[in-house]
């Protein structure tokens, strides 16, 4: 055993700034093991979770992840509703289905950007993140967010989408459509990308199995796991789509998996839309009044794999227990197989592949007025202009019709 | 394989470990087991059966601490939940984490929140609070403030 060199990554990461402490023993530039190091923001929200009621746990849990904020309140409502016996209306699956694929669009395009980024390849970092834009805006446009949307409740969802807003979402769609190609292009076709992914990081079957790996990392290896299909659950068994897998395990096949999942998001949501149109306006919900003793298992399919949620009811108005599985807890772990042995260059995305969940709500840097005069912002002024661009969006909305 | 037909299997290699069993529904059952049998019941699963391992949580009631080990079987879509009701007063079990790796954070989680040991457990570390945590003292039991 020769002397093993310490490269730490963290405590809070220079490019995905989340805090977390990976650390690299090196010798020379191959990462000889690794250790890694969490827990700096744990919020307890399991705990926290049994002093809320259940209309309060949806708000709770949509905090848990910025990126994939809905899934949470996805699968905590499939819990409940499992507990309650509750069978929801066919418009209120469309929308939930909606708003997932939604996410699951913006949220690859994120990584996408970032995988870009760490590859030092600027040009996907700025065009996939310049391209989910308008992604976002379609959200603000249907829930007055960016991210956690506060859609879900117990037997339903909170908001309608209005039948003559679906013209507008087509016309975006397609145009996310086009924008989706353009990106596909530049990433599968790339040379540089191929050089940099392919053979990197490689997961085998075997591995997937024992880590109990999920999502796009779990299909990237050739196993065909996703909860839509499995245990479907919303609007996913009323429509047509297919599970996007490779078998190469590598880099290369995490990011092909997730662009081609977009193709199969955008054909979702468009006959989530085409279901809309059938169902009547503001049939959205059905009354649950008391949620009985009993124990629910939810599942949902985010963006990077299955979420679970466990619910023990003693027949109160909040959770006796809520335990709660992100797919990045598995996900994370497969670190051991995937980075030991490779260069470090290619250790950071190798660890960046399985998509670790990082939260990206925040919108506007603060500008603090020092001697220059410039003006302070303050909660109300923030206030004034969230609200302010939402009222322009909606406005532009009328426009476009 | 239905949901039936694994319920009846679990009966069949495992009768005398069983306590009791429930089909929720086609896509959920939950099975109780005697906490000695937890070993080879999840090597069943895991090896013969094809479950994949979820995760487990663990319960702080009035029977004392219980797991509850969810398990998935894909192909049909179940979970399957395994329950365990563990001692009082000094709760162990036998790790799962030397068969798959899936389970060795959580029951490091599981040690670290409730107390629960978890016998030959290849690092039972802590995973959250490394260092900054009192010894024996176990934020998620019922009787913390």
């Amino acid at each position: 055993m020769g002397k093993k060199t310490l490269i730490p990554i963290g405590p809070y990461h220079p490019l995905q700034e989340e805090p977390e402490l990976f650390k690299l023993f090196c010798d020379g530039e191959i990462v000889k093991d690794i250790k890694w190091e969490t827990g700096y923001n744990h919020r307890s929200i399991e705990k926290l979770s049994e002093s809320k009621t259940y209309d309060q746990v949806f708000f709770l849990v949509e905090r848990i992840c910025g990126i994939c904020s809905t899934s949470h309140p996805f699968a905590f409502a499939n819990a409940v509703e499992e507990i309650a016996g509750v069978e929801i209306t066919d418009r209120a699956k469309y929308i939930r289905s909606f708003i997932g694929e939604l996410e699951r669009i913006h949220s690859h395009l994120l990584w996408v950007g970032l995988a870009g980024h760490f590859l030092g390849y600027n040009t996907v970092f700025m065009w996939a993140w310049k391209y989910r834009e308008p992604v976002l805006d379609l959200f603000e446009m249907i829930t007055g967010n960016r991210n956690s949307y506060a859609m879900f409740r117990v037997g339903g969802v909170r908001r309608d989408i209005e039948n003559n807003k679906i013209p507008v979402i087509r016309k975006i769609l397609a145009d996310v459509k086009k924008k989706t190609d353009l990106l596909t292009g530049a990433v599968m076709d790339d040379p540089v990308i191929h050089a940099r992914t392919k053979g990197v990081g490689i997961l085998t079957k075997q591995d997937v199995i024992d880590y109990a790996a999920v999502g796009p990392t779990a299909r990237a290896s050739g196993v065909a796991i996703d909860i839509r299909k499995d245990d479907p659950y919303a609007a996913y068994p009323l429509v047509n789509w297919k599970v996007i897998t490779a078998e190469e395990g590598d880099v290369f096949a995490k990011a092909q998996v997730r662009l081609l999942e977009m193709y199969e998001s955008i054909s979702i949501i468009e006959q989530c839309l085409s279901g809309l149109e059938k169902t009547k306006e503001g049939d959205i919900n059905v009354v649950v009044k008391e949620i009985p003793e009993g124990s629910g298992a939810g599942r949902a399919e985010a963006p990077r794999g299955e979420v679970f949620h466990y619910v023990v009811s003693d027949g109160s108005n909040s959770p006796a227990r809520h335990k709660i599985r992100a797919p990045s807890y598995v996900n994370i772990a497969t670190f051991k197989k995937s980075c030991i042995g490779q260069t470090i260059a290619d250790a950071t995305i190798s660890l960046a592949a399985v998509d670790p969940c990082y939260c990206c709500t925040e919108r506007l840097a603060v500008a603090y007025d020092q001697k220059s005069g410039r003006k302070i912002w303050n909660a109300k002024d923030l206030i004034d202009l969230s609200t302010g661009k939402t009222s322009e969006l909606k406005k532009n909305l009328i426009q476009l019709k | 394989m239905n949901t039936d037909l694994a319920i009846e299997k679990l009966k069949e290699n495992f009768g005398s470990d069983i306590i009791s069993t429930e089909k929720k529904s086609e896509k959920r059952a939950i099975i109780t087991i005697n906490p000695d049998a937890i070993l080879k019941v999840a090597e069943y699963l895991y090896k013969t059966a094809g479950f994949r391992f979820i995760i487990a949580s663990a319960l702080h009631t009035k029977k004392g601490f219980e797991i509850h080990y969810h398990f998935s079987l894909d192909a049909i879509g179940l979970v399957l939940n395994i329950h365990v009701i563990l001692d009082k007063e000094n709760p162990e079990i036998e790790s799962l984490s030397n068969m798959f790796n899936a389970s060795n954070w959580i029951e490091r989680e599981m040690h670290e929140l409730f107390g629960i040991n978890f016998l030959n457990h290849p690092n039972q570390e802590k995973l959250i609070s490394d260092g900054n945590w009192a010894e024996g003292v176990y934020p998620y039991r019922k009787e913390f403030k």
